[in-house]
């Protein structure tokens, strides 16, 4: 089997829950994790009573329209809501308000380093009730628990330009990222605030040149309900060595829905998809059709915040930091902003002032501070201490190195018999000599540089 | 004392000026119910605890008359099953915007009426409930699907009513049963609470024993509601203010009367009568020549409007029915009556891929014709009058022949229901003979109530007089 012979071909679905103070529908609390009990956050409208109708919720709208923005999409002035019907006991209206032919934003993209990913819609809806599956007074019960259902839910879908495990894992990542810049969601995996749903196919790549026309495999292979990026990672490689496979066989693999078992690392089928599913969409009739002015749009966008992307450009042009860093730096808002604001405190303060954004960066990354736990004069008051216990004379470190390998005969000798690691043991040795001083890499290296020149 | 028979006008004075106290005018209602409603089945529950509600309500601008209320209001002191046995028992935790709205005003809710089963229907005989029989002569069907309530309303077993219509479900069987009723137009009158029949097209409003009766009715439910996003946010009009003033020098339009249906009726004869006193009044009437295009000055026949109503509605009921699993509340799916699964099983079609383009999305630019039709038109007139139904409340029974009974009867209202507009049944003619009515429906432009309310009232007070 060669893999070099196959193309690997992967579309996104990704479902993000809003964070919004209410439902999408309705002004229930938009609280489904942390409800004390089940069903307490509900109204007719979202348990589908007689009567109920939907009011659209203004800032999940907004919110979906920045997620728009930060994708590099275009924002519709005219959008409508759908109805998208289907049966399934914890959808409540058995439709779901959705967005067909006339989503609020269209056409973006997303960067990764294996090339750009298309976006071919973000779209706004509701999420479904929970089923629960319990026993109860020694019957094996199922029960519906309404919290969630309602909640607002975006639903991004990115056209088939994702071609590895890896690229899926770096796009969902950044998508990740700026869903948190943007603070629209807690996209917690593990609560299933943010749901991820691959769509796998492979595609053999002819011998001959590309003849400009690359048609999609005649099947594909979505799998449900991922709830880590490494996860998605696995899935996507394990069913591109599945369905490798069955091509290699001559066959075609068979068009279905699979589930993800994270203990064996394996894709499993979970449902035939005979033909297309006939949701029956309609225009939703109980909300007009939402016009937005041009104006609205335009002060949206003016409430972006720096996005990722944008803020690790800036880092490195005026903070002169390197790439790496600055990804590390950016990897948050929240570390993000704490690294700015040391800096601001270093400039403001002069007793900082030797300090440089190099420095602080450097820390933050190597103390793992996420900047949320201590504060920026925190910061700084470590690294002031640190480097001028970093302040002794050479002479002194040069004076206590030659004592120690003096005195420690022993470890001297395990070091050049290949016990490599006592080096350590003498870091600590010299830097007792000289009271906790001394910058210990340094140390180690002259230590090192002088045991092995000898 | 028969104060059963007083008008919404005359009993809230009587009240008022305490000629007549709550228990008296209660006990005359409730005696005519005990009468009548084991017959007629206009009744589908009834407050007992009325009378102590309405007693305390005389400050209010209703003053405590009792009002009987379609089935599909969600009300919480009564059961609300819109006639299907799915809903049978069902007490809602929410009263729907408009009962709350007349409860506020100083209406009373002193019973439920049947109806045709989720409303679909303009007979009333698709009832899970059992069909409700014409007050005026109990052979014939008393129209619907709002039947029960304009049969309450002739009954005088109310004193004024609440339906809702989809397209004709208030003014038909007013105009079978010889009473108001009053269509506002669509966003007038919020739907919040009210069981969802055709979402885009529901209205629901009054019907009444007089034209101001159902004016101000209408002036105590009407206006925004923040939870129904097709409500507008307009201030409705005071419906009874200006309902004297005369209507000298308005430009009236006839239509359908060169109908192949309506030709040399009774009902063409009626409405050419009705054109004659209001060209007596001082108006303009004006024949409006019937086409089967889309064309300046001619009104586009009703009968596309047929199809264009039949697949919207469908595709919107198979849509709104899909909630009643059982789940959650009410009775499972088993219990749906055959009009139900019918309209369920067509709509289900006519939204499903490949045939929507063909169908629903057909009848909505079919709709936007009708829609145009009456823009221009109201350019030059400031309403329109026509026969409510093609003819008299049929015989009990004749739903049952055709499964687009509602749709055939319906089909003159058809058009301006499709385009949201406002109308008002006006009863035209009363056969003496079999005690039968026949009624004219004013139309006029989307939120131009008070123009159909004042012609409809000057027409009232001469046929009164005559």
């Amino acid at each position: 089997m060669d893999l070099k012979q196959y193309e690997p071909i992967i579309g996104m679905e990704i479902h993000v829950e809003l964070a919004t103070v209410s439902k999408m529908f309705c002004g229930c609390k938009n609280d489904p994790f942390f409800a004390e009990k089940p069903n307490i956050h509900t109204c007719p409208v979202c348990l589908g009573y007689p009567g109920g109708l939907p009011v659209a919720n203004k800032k999940a709208i907004e919110w979906t329209i920045k997620l728009g923005f930060a994708l590099g999409c275009d924002i519709s002035e005219l959008s409508k809501f759908d109805r998208k019907h289907y049966f399934y006991p914890d959808l409540a209206k058995g439709y779901q308000i959705s967005q067909y032919d006339m989503p609020f934003c269209k056409n973006g993209k997303l960067k990764t380093s294996k090339g750009i990913v298309r976006i071919n819609r973000v779209h706004l809806e509701e999420d479904t009730g929970k089923l629960l599956h319990q026993t109860v007074e020694g019957k094996k019960k199922t029960l519906i628990d309404f919290n969630r259902s309602g909640v607002p839910l975006i639903e991004i879908v990115t056209e088939p330009d994702i071609h590895s495990g890896d690229q899926a894992k770096e796009f969902l990542k950044h998508l990740h990222q700026i869903i948190q810049y943007l603070d629209i969601s807690s996209a917690d995996m593990e609560k299933g605030s943010m749901r991820l749903e691959p769509n796998i196919s492979v595609r053999k790549i002819s011998k001959g040149k590309d003849d400009g026309i690359r048609l999609l495999p005649p099947y594909k292979v979505e799998v449900k309900n991922i709830n880590s990026f490494n996860f998605v990672k696995k899935a996507i490689d394990f069913e591109i060595e599945r369905q490798i496979e069955i091509i290699e066989k001559g066959e075609i693999p068979s068009q279905e829905t699979r589930g993800y078992n994270e203990d064996k690392g394996i894709t499993f089928s979970q449902r035939a998809k005979e033909g297309a599913v006939d949701y029956r969409y309609f225009p939703e009739p109980d909300i007009p059709p939402i016009r937005l002015t041009k104006k609205t749009i335009t002060e949206l966008k003016q409430t972006l915040p720096e996005l990722p992307t944008d803020k690790k450009n800036r880092f490195i042009k005026e903070y002169g930091l390197a790439d790496p860093e600055a990804i590390q730096i950016i990897e948050t808002r929240a570390r993000a902003d704490y690294f700015e604001s040391c800096i601001a405190l270093c400039e403001s303060e002069s007793k900082y002032k030797a300090i440089t954004p190099k420095k602080i960066a450097n820390t933050i990354i190597n103390k793992k501070v996420d900047g949320t736990t201590s504060s920026p004069h925190d910061l700084l008051e470590k690294i002031s201490i640190q480097s001028e216990s970093s302040n002794v004379n050479p002479e002194d470190v040069a004076h206590a190195i030659s004592s120690v390998l003096h005195n420690q005969e022993k470890a001297v000798n395990d070091y050049k018999n290949g016990k490599v690691t006592v080096v350590m043991y003498l870091v600590g040795q010299v830097k007792r000599e000289l009271q906790g001083k001394g910058d210990a890499k340094a140390i180690e290296e002259e230590l090192k540089r002088r045991m092995n020149g000898k | 004392m028969n104060l059963h028979k007083l008008t919404l006008k005359e009993a809230i004075k009587k009240l008022k000026s305490k000629e007549i106290s709550h228990k008296e005018l209660y006990t005359d209602v409730e005696n005519e119910i005990q009468k009548k409603n084991a017959e007629l089945n206009i009744y589908l529950s009834l407050d007992k605890e009325a009378v102590s509600k309405a007693e305390k309500l005389l400050d209010t601008p209703l003053a405590g008359v009792p009002i009987a209320v379609k089935d599909n209001f969600l009300t919480k002191e009564l059961p609300t099953t819109a006639s299907s046995k799915v809903l049978e028992g069902f007490m809602t935790p929410y009263e729907s915007t408009v009962t709350e709205r007349l409860q506020k005003a100083g209406g009373v809710v002193i019973g439920k009426t049947n109806m045709d089963a989720w409303a679909h229907g303009s007979s009333t005989e698709t009832s899970d409930f059992g069909a409700t029989k014409n007050p005026r002569n109990p052979k014939h069907l008393p129209g619907g699907s709002s039947g029960g309530s304009a049969a309450a309303v002739a009954a005088d077993v109310c004193i004024g009513a609440l339906g809702s219509e989809t397209a004709g479900s208030i003014r038909q069987p007013s105009s079978w049963c010889g009473v108001v009723g009053l269509k506002p137009t669509y966003g007038r009158v919020p739907r919040t609470g009210v069981v969802a029949m055709g979402s885009s097209l529901d209205c629901p409003g009054p019907i009444g024993k007089t034209v101001e009766d159902t004016a101000i009715v209408f002036n105590a439910i009407a206006g925004h509601d923040k939870y129904d996003s097709t409500s507008a946010d307009i201030a409705p009009p005071d419906l009874v203010k200006n309902i004297d003033k005369p209507i000298k020098g308005m430009k009236i339009g006839m239509c359908y009367l060169d109908h192949p249906k309506l030709k040399n009726t009774k009902v063409d004869e009626a409405i050419q009568n009705a054109g004659k006193l209001f060209k007596s009044l001082g108006c303009s009437v004006t024949h409006i020549p019937l086409s089967p295009q889309l064309k300046n000055n001619t009104i586009l026949t009703p009968d596309y409007a047929i199809s264009v109503y039949t697949v919207v509605q469908r595709g919107e009921v198979s849509s709104n029915l899909a909630r009643y699993d059982g789940i959650r509340f009410g009775h499972d799916r088993s219990f749906f009556g055959a009009e139900a699964k019918r309209r369920i099983m067509l709509g289900t079609f006519t939204l499903s891929k490949g045939y929507a383009d063909k169908y629903y999305i057909k009848a909505q630019q079919v709709r936007s014709l009708y829609i145009a039709n009456f823009h221009q038109l109201f350019q030059t007139f400031d309403v329109l009058i026509s026969p409510t139904s093609p003819g008299f409340a049929q015989e009990l029974g004749a739903s049952e022949k055709s499964p687009m009974f509602g749709e055939l009867e319906d089909m003159l209202l058809e058009p301006s229901s499709i385009a949201g507009l406002p109308g008002i049944n006006v009863p035209c003619y009363h056969d003496t003979k079999t005690n039968l009515y026949l009624g004219m429906n004013i139309i006029s432009d989307q939120w131009q109530e008070e123009k159909i309310i004042r012609v409809a009232h000057s027409f009232e007070q001469q046929t009164i007089k005559e």
